[in-house]
């Protein structure tokens, strides 16, 4: 049964405390600050308790099933993460506080820079940005603040293959680049010869997805990168799929120049509507002086008997200030646990299974599913949700109809150079069963598409709403049940 | 899917209509197929633009995607389909007809002769699937 808003269950008259009575004479506004149209709901405190309660329950979340989101990474967030987060020299600090009061704080901040550092392979990390897409901002920011130091003013491109996210090109746009589309190969890697023909001096980086949205590792990209570099361009990596690679291989081995993180999708902090996101930034030496300010370091070294004095430390060329104060503070918090809880080899572990999982799942849907690219995968992979003997079905109706089985439906049309795109990716958090559990429903429901299509074209058929009027939703911006009158 | 023969097409998806020297552009049907429902449609260009090959003239989202509309001619912007941003759904029902998105004064009309003709558009659909 759908819940009622709460402006329906809204009784003229009931109310969830009583004023005590005024010991103040009254005083009436006058007429022209009065109005009589405010529909504030009149409830008790056990209807809004009740009413919210009921909301949450029917909320789909990581902690209550399978939530294989393709590029999104959203695996199961530790309690322990939680704990940390809630220790009141953590919680009850403030970001102006004297240094010397929270030097705990700016200890995790700077151990957090310097664990980033080693499992990116890069020189200097800021932990300012709120979330990827900030990351993706300050890191083409920085790229065309290094360009403009050595008054090479000439580049005016930056190139996005179209296996990238979809924030890189919006985030070279609105950084004032021209956006220059890259094809893919036949293979899902960035294709060499478009690369070389594009790459001239006007070319002032490449944003890299490695793994791509194909969750393909780039088999060429050493060449890729060298491409690039030897037009005097710089190499953005897009960290959003880092799950891939921890402890197996380094962005900045491989020779990329500036990478962002996404704390919430690697390191298991908060995702999605319960943020908030946390995207760090890294970059090589020659682009350290860059970043924006302040970033955290020891501004006393440590003497025999006295630890050092952390505090904040301002870039030379930086950029400036990306966000208040010192980014997510909570956020990493629990992004320095996840990495703490696991260590080194841990943390190898889990892009291990990451990928395991990944290929174990493709394995047991690639017999009744088309695969696009032939290939082993990493972390995630993208199918047709389309058959040629069942022409009505799309990847939408399976998206829908996977949520009758009580599983989140994976990313769809994306990446846009796979048709009917159902991208998925399982995670290492995931159990063998879970696995097995979703490829049962995955391969029910490509029977079903095939014997009984009107079930998918009408699903969902066991959720609290049916299925949307998606370009209802589209085109009639209407969010709120009472909108004031314009004046 | 319905590929009219008196217009032309390009590999990205749009056709042309060849008129002396004025061209009209506007998505295929295949295009609006592939896109789904069409919920937005804005022209980034205005009367009396220059443009060059390729250049992008509107942008349309679906609830699938978005997607950018490239001018396969070079040439001056005469007019532009005004009624279209209100009711960018004419691009499913009609995509060669009430969908027109801009009309072309062309510099250089030999530019047409490399698009594909109706057959040729159809054929290439046809490789990349429905």
């Amino acid at each position: 049964m759908v819940e009622p808003t709460i402006y329906e269950i809204s009784s003229n008259g009931r109310v969830g405390f009583r004023f005590p009575e005024s010991d103040v004479p009254r005083v009436d506004l006058p007429d022209r600050l009065k109005r009589s149209d405010l529909p504030f709901p009149e409830v008790s405190e056990v209807d809004v308790v009740r009413h919210f309660t009921h909301l949450s329950t029917l909320n789909y979340s990581i902690d209550k099933g399978f939530y294989p989101l393709g590029s999104c990474t959203m695996k199961y967030n530790p309690k322990v993460n939680e704990a940390a987060a809630r220790i009141p020299g953590f919680s009850a600090t403030h970001p102006l506080q004297p240094i010397e009061t929270v030097q705990g704080n700016l200890a995790l901040m700077y151990g957090l820079q310097e664990f980033l550092k080693e499992i990116s392979g890069f020189a200097a990390v800021t932990l300012q940005p709120s979330a990827g897409a900030q990351g993706e901002f300050v890191g083409v920011k920085i790229i065309k603040a290094y360009h403009q130091s050595r008054a090479d003013e000439k580049r005016t491109r930056i190139l996005v293959p179209d296996s990238a996210h979809g924030t890189n090109p919006a985030t070279s746009s609105m950084t004032g680049y021209e956006v220059v589309g890259v094809p893919s190969d036949a293979r899902g890697n960035v294709d060499l010869a478009s690369l070389r023909d594009i790459c001239d001096e006007t070319i002032a980086g490449l944003m890299l997805t490695n793994p791509n949205t194909l969750g393909l590792f780039d088999e060429n990209v050493l060449e890729v990168i060298e491409i690039v570099h030897q037009v005097g361009g710089l190499v953005y990596g897009d960290g959003a799929n880092l799950n891939a690679l921890l402890g197996i291989a380094r962005p900045g081995d491989l020779g990329f120049d500036v990478m962002h993180f996404n704390l919430h999708k690697t390191f298991s902090t908060p995702h999605g509507g319960g943020g908030p996101g946390s995207g760090p930034v890294a970059v090589t030496q020659k682009l350290a002086d860059f970043l924006p300010a302040p970033i955290i370091g020891i501004v006393e070294e440590a003497t025999e008997d006295v630890p050092p004095l952390y505090g904040f430390i301002t870039p030379p060329k930086t950029i400036g200030r990306v966000k208040a104060f010192h980014g997510q503070f909570g956020v990493l918090v629990r992004a320095y646990t996840y990495i703490r809880m696991h260590g080194p080899d841990g943390l190898r572990k889990i892009a291990e299974h990451a990928v395991l999982n990944s290929n174990y799942l493709l394995s047991l849907l690639r017999h009744r599913y088309t695969l696009p690219y032939d290939r082993t995968y990493m972390h995630e992979f993208v199918l047709e949700g389309v058959w040629a003997d069942a022409p009505d079905v799309q990847a939408l109706d399976i998206a829908k109809r996977l949520m009758d089985y009580n599983f989140h439906p994976p990313t769809n049309y994306f990446p846009l150079i796979v048709r009917e795109a159902l991208m998925i990716e399982p995670t290492e958090t995931e159990s063998k069963q879970e696995l097995d559990a979703f490829a049962t429903a995955m391969l029910k429901i490509a029977d079903e598409a095939h014997s009984t299509p009107a079930l998918l074209k009408e699903a969902p058929h066991n959720t609290p709403i049916g299925r949307l009027d998606e370009v209802k939703a589209a085109k009639e911006l209407v969010l709120c049940c009472w909108l004031p009158e314009q004046e | 899917m319905n590929t009219p023969k008196n217009l032309k097409y390009a590999s990205s998806d749009e056709w042309v209509l060849i008129e002396g020297d004025v061209a009209t552009l506007g998505v295929s049907d295949y295009a609006q197929d592939q896109l789904s429902d069409v919920v937005f449609f804005e022209t980034t260009v205005a009367v009396g633009d220059t443009l060059e090959k390729n250049a992008i003239i509107a942008t349309i989202e679906s609830v699938k995607a978005a997607a950018d509309v490239k001018s396969s001619v070079s040439g001056k912007v005469i007019e532009i389909n005004e009624a279209l941003a209100d009711t960018p759904e004419l691009i499913n029902s009609d995509p060669y007809g009430a969908a027109w998105m801009i009309k072309v004064e062309l510099a250089n009309p030999q530019e047409a002769e490399v698009l594909m003709d109706a057959e040729a558009y159809a054929a290439f659909c046809e490789t990349r699937g429905h």
